[in-house]
């Protein structure tokens, strides 16, 4: 069989599971960082989509195990030129999305967060969703657009 | 997580390396704490020539120390900031509560004169 380069990246995909300590956070963005690479991207590209799954990670340690032990989820597709990201995590969940998304907002001040994690996300990602069953725990997709679609005739 | 600290002219200088993450933060925080204590410094500078990577962990840090070293009448500025962090320090409105000079010796001053 062959494939063209740009088919077989339509179709890659990577999953990684990992336990909620927060060695691992660097573990995630560095590994989706490498998968983008396919991309092409630019440094810049590169740097914000790196951010945006360090946020997403760390809120599934802190927030949603709250430092307990559990499994934080990762799974990432290349989908023409843009990369999807999926983090999720088995925690307490989010109640209150609306109030969770405003700027500076944290349910955990004494741990010296800035409540700046989702609005930076949702800056640096080009589209971000958000799901949460309080006591289940939640789910972060987000997409960062690498290689804009050649305008089609 | 490289850290280098130094006392220029009664002001607590620290040099961050590494990557600004939720799991650096948690020792850093102590480290820069324990240092302030020490030396008995007011005023702090933190320098960032050495950071390729910070998320909103860093900003905690950031704020953090600016609320600590208030509370005990100093004041902080940051510099040497790489283009690579400048999005992240424009989003967060740090420019507008802590100062960013372009390099350690007009840190130095800010912190002096004020
Ligand atoms: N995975 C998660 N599980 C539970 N709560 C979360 C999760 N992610 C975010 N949150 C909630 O949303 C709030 C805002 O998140 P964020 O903007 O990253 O700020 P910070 O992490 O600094 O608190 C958090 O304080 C927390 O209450
Ligand atoms: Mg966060």
């Amino acid at each position: 069989m062959e494939y063209v380069g740009h088919s077989v990246l339509q179709k890659n995909y990577m999953y990684l599971s990992f336990p909620s300590r927060s060695e691992n956070e660097s573990l995630a963005r560095v590994a989706v960082a490498a998968f983008a690479t396919a991309l092409d991207p630019t440094l810049e590209q590169l740097t914000e989509l790196k951010t945006a799954v360090s946020e997403a990670v760390t809120n599934a340690i802190i927030h949603g195990y709250e430092g307990q032990e559990g499994e934080v989820r990762l799974r990432c597709a290349i989908e023409g030129g843009a990369v999807e990201v999926v983090v999720e995590d088995d925690g307490v969940g989010i109640a209150d999305l609306e109030q969770a998304r405003q700027p500076m907002y944290t349910s955990r001040p004494e741990l010296e967060r800035s409540g700046m994690g989702l609005t930076i996300m949702e800056n640096f990602v080009d589209a971000l969703w958000i799901d949460s069953v309080p006591g289940q725990g939640t789910c972060v997709r987000m997409r960062k657009v690498i290689q804009p679609d050649p305008v089609s005739q | 997580m490289a850290i280098e600290r130094d006392v220029v002219g009664g002001v607590l200088v620290v040099r961050l390396g590494g990557e600004l993450d939720h799991h650096a933060v948690e020792t850093l925080r102590d480290e820069i704490e324990q240092s302030l204590e020490e030396t008995r410094c007011r005023g702090l500078v933190l320098s960032f020539q050495g950071i390729d990577f910070m998320d909103s962990s860093g900003l905690g840090l950031i704020l953090g120390r600016y609320r600590s070293v208030s509370a005990r009448g100093g004041k902080m500025a940051l510099c040497k900031v790489n283009p690579n962090l400048r999005k992240i320090f424009e989003l967060s409105g740090i420019y507008k509560i802590v100062p960013v000079l372009d390099d350690e010796l007009s840190a130095l001053r800010m912190v002096k004169e004020a």
